[in-house]
């Protein structure tokens, strides 16, 4: 924990009661702690920012303070009193209202019909329209929006006028305490500029405004005080902001409490071959101008923040979206347009989301484990289930899979091994060049290890691999080359040793704010 | 449930109606020809569910199959075609109710694969657009096959004493069980309906194959379309009216997922005989018909209950 100097806090101290207080929240998840102890204080009339990298727990946070999730441990005071948020619903009428990222409005209703959600103005069962629309335009006005009609469909909006919606929301149930989960990530800078005018005003109005963001230049410039969590822990409290210095910061939110144990690097041979070649590609608006080379026996991570075009870049190399410009060669042959080309040629993905991009959960491992290649065992159109089964055994022993056994459903097996089933699909195919999207997402810390030494051992027998995470030291000590992506552009190319988790997070928050 | 199960509670099913019939229709019941009746009429819906089977386990729906069927009978009966068949063979009728389905059902097939339409609605619009052009085409008349004996010849035998369009069922739901149990084709088929992304990002070409999914609903809706001609002798554009609900009911209450990614032509193949010995024992007790209808579907909402309470029940046991 870092103090805050008491004389220094005094400057801002005129309300000393804070609105809300948590005190060592604890968050259990079978298998998992979310939270791990984080304390967090937030006074009327503030912008509290709340800071931390992907995976340290934020999105539990602001979950519990919803009501969507239960804590394990620890209390909640409001007004120095304890309550309990048992749903949602309680957490707005305990005036605490949420802003998440992926604005939960209903696109076919009107701004009137959202607002009004889940407690609509009726009489007999009868909604009363006009006054609802009379509050929605009174509210839209006192959010700077008066063009912005009530009965407008919701759909029609940009994102920046469906965040006002949900904001308008929060104000409709008398909000004391709004949450703000990355609100400027969708917005362009005219926008989040009207989105900061909007927080001071409701902090002026005496509203506690909790506000996560990843640019520090806009903690900057609107938040009076920061949390920081790591790991599930709050290791800074209520630091001001502008007695914080940015390097200070990013310590915090860098220092480790959880030591990743990763393979040895061998060193790629300076001679080896260029397997993958990606030279100026773009997707729209997505990315511009990615160019990157994966030699055999390398692998090359990408870093950057949720939204920066990672995963992305991994679809379209792999044909799953179509490129805009640029061009793709494998073994300096040009890759055709589409996944079953990219297969063909021997690349494969193991996607993002291993659930519903990856897996048929409710059918056998060894078919999943053959989905890419269930036809070369087939002859004549007739499966040889009995070659897929022997296939399959030899990748779940190779990979040390378990349980050791091919015919449970997909569903069963934890998300370690749902991982090796994905590889294992493609070590069957044969593939020579690995395109990884959060290999370790969901996947314990015993079993991580355990997939780092897989996905080296890939690499040392000549596979060139590309992999992307949100987990900056993952990506830094995995790889042996490191691409940072910021804003859909690669901002750095080089070796992972001359690259430290500091620079990179300085790389992808600067590039982020412009 | 596991699928021992599921067709336990199906066989069971059955056995329960054939008690019923046994027990209420006697004699008459029970008969030889009673039971191949029983399967002729069954001929029909039998051979369109094997393909609508396919088409629901991939995840899709096809509403057009009874308008299809009901155009394939029309083109397959009119005035040139039968000259045709009296000029070089009565497989020119089979050929073309084949062909008429197939082409129907690839035109489903590209609208939906190709055309990104919801199947709901592209086979919606067949089903009108069928029908439509069927009544078009024969001028609402119903349209008497004459002088075709040797169709009939063929078609209206009894090898082993069994009609051929009962063996027809017979032979298209073993081909079907094949199909899908046995070949690269079922097996893009169930995985197509378990996760369709998963599929593509596996390097699945799943558009093309959709595209032979509905290909082959149109052609089963082509052979259901050659049964009824040789059962009733005529083509109409009436026929095969709500053959698309029988055929969906018959596929899900055997236990394929509407959502897709599990299918059983054995289920399939009960469900049909579960619904036309019901229609039997009801028709032999001369009980009214709307009774029926009721009874019908309250098989289908205990069925796809029961379906659901043990779908549930698998998941909370095994996450």
């Amino acid at each position: 924990m870092v103090d805050v100097d008491p004389q220094r806090a005094e400057q801002r101290d005129e309300q000393p009661l804070p609105l809300l207080r948590m005190r060592g929240i604890v968050k259990q998840f079978p298998g998992a702690r979310a939270l791990d102890g984080v304390d967090l204080e937030v006074r009327p009339g503030e912008v509290h920012c709340l800071l931390g990298q992907n995976g340290a727990g934020k999105s539990t946070l602001i979950k519990v303070l919803a009501g969507a999730h239960q804590p394990t441990e620890g209390e909640i005071l409001l007004d120095e009193e304890p309550v309990t948020i048992a749903d949602p619903v309680a957490a707005l009428n305990l005036g605490i209202a949420t802003i998440y990222q992926e604005l939960d409005v209903v696109d076919g209703l009107t701004v009137a019909e959202n607002i009004y959600l889940g407690h609509e103005l009726a009489r007999g069962g009868v909604t009363r329209r006009s006054d609802a629309a009379r509050n929605t335009r009174e509210i839209l006005k006192r959010l700077g929006h008066p063009e912005i009609s009530p009965h407008r469909e919701v759909g029609s909006l940009p994102a920046a006028g469906k965040q006002i919606v949900s904001l308008a929301r929060a104000l409709s149930r008398d909000a004391r305490v709004v949450i703000m989960d990355e609100p400027s990530a969708v917005l362009d800078s005219e926008e989040v500029e009207n989105l900061h005018r909007i927080v001071r005003e409701l902090t002026a109005d005496g509203v506690a405004v909790v506000y996560i963001s990843h640019r520090l230049e806009e903690i900057r410039q609107l938040g009076d005080r920061i949390t920081v969590i790591k790991d599930g822990r709050t290791v800074a409290t209520s630091l001001l902001v502008a007695d914080t210095p940015t390097d200070e910061l990013i310590r915090l939110m860098t220092g480790r409490s959880v030591e990743y144990a990763f393979p040895e690097r061998p060193g790629v041979p300076e001679d080896a071959a260029p397997v993958l070649e990606v030279e100026g590609l773009g997707l729209g608006d997505v990315f511009k101008d990615v160019s990157l080379t994966v030699r055999a026996g390398e692998i090359v991570g990408l870093a950057g923040l949720v939204g920066s075009g990672r995963s992305e870049i991994l679809e379209t190399i792999y044909g799953a979206r179509r490129s805009t410009s640029g061009t793709v060669r494998l073994n300096g042959k040009r890759l055709g347009s589409g996944v079953h080309a990219a297969v063909a040629a021997g690349i494969g993905l193991c996607p993002e989301e291993r659930k519903s991009q990856g897996l048929l959960l409710d059918e056998p491992v060894y078919r999943n484990i053959t989905l890419s290649t269930f036809a070369r065992f087939a002859r004549g159109g007739l499966l040889d289930e009995g070659a897929e089964r022997a296939a399959a055994r030899e990748q779940i022993e190779a990979l040390d899979l378990r349980p050791a056994s091919a015919d449970r459903d997909a569903r069963t097996l934890s998300g370690g091994n749902q991982q090796k089933a994905l590889l294992a699909r493609w070590l069957v195919h044969g593939c020579r060049v690995l395109l990884l999207d959060e290999p370790t997402r969901g996947v314990d810390v015993g079993a991580r290890a355990e997939i780092y030494n897989l996905i080296r051992r890939l690499a040392d027998d000549g596979a060139a691999v590309l992999v992307v995470s949100s987990e900056i030291p993952e990506v830094l000590g995995l790889a042996d080359r490191v691409l940072v992506i910021s804003d859909g552009r690669a901002v750095h190319d080089g070796p992972a040793d001359d690259i430290d988790e500091h620079a990179v997070l300085d790389l992808v928050m600067e590039g982020s704010a412009a | 449930m596991g699928p021992a199960l599921r067709m336990g509670g199906l066989v069971f099913a059955l056995i329960l109606l054939v008690v019923v019939g046994v027990v209420t229709g006697g004699d008459r019941f029970v008969s030889f020809g009673n039971v191949t009746t029983i399967l002729s009429l069954a001929a029909v819906t039998g051979v369109v569910s094997i393909g609508m089977t396919f088409v629901i386990t991939s995840g899709g729906i096809d509403l057009s199959v009874g308008a299809v069927v009901a155009l394939a009978s029309i083109w397959a009966s009119t005035l040139s075609t039968q000259y045709l068949a009296q000029d070089y063979g009565w497989w020119v009728i089979v050929v073309t109710a084949l062909a008429v389905g197939l082409v129907a059902g690839l035109i489903n097939g590209v609208i939906i694969a190709y055309g990104k339409v919801p199947a709901f609605m592209a086979t919606l619009a067949m089903l009108a657009a069928a029908r439509g052009l069927a009544e078009l085409i024969a001028g609402r008349r119903t349209q008497i096959l004459e002088d075709v004996d040797p169709f009939f010849d063929v078609f209206q035998a009894r090898p082993l004493g069994v009609p051929v369009i009962v063996w027809i069922f017979v032979v298209v739901a073993a081909a079907g069980w094949f199909l899908l149990n046995r070949t690269t084709f079922g097996r893009r088929t169930v995985a197509i309906g378990g996760n369709p992304e998963a599929s593509r990002l596996a390097g699945i070409k799943i558009k093309r194959h959709t595209l032979y999914l509905y290909g082959l609903s149109g052609l089963t809706a082509g052979i259901g379309a050659v049964i009824l001609l040789a059962r009733t002798t005529s083509g109409s554009s009436t026929h095969g009216t709500l053959l698309e609900l029988d055929t969906i009911a018959a596929v899900v209450v055997g236990g394929t997922l509407l959502a897709g990614g599990r299918g059983t032509i054995t289920g399939t193949v009960l469900g049909v005989l579960i619904f036309s010995t019901l229609t039997n024992v009801f028709v032999i007790n001369n009980l009214d018909s709307s009774v029926q209808a009721i009874a019908k579907g309250a098989i289908i909402v205990g069925a796809v209950l029961l379906q659901q309470w043990f779908a549930s029940r698998e998941k909370a046991t095994s996450t």
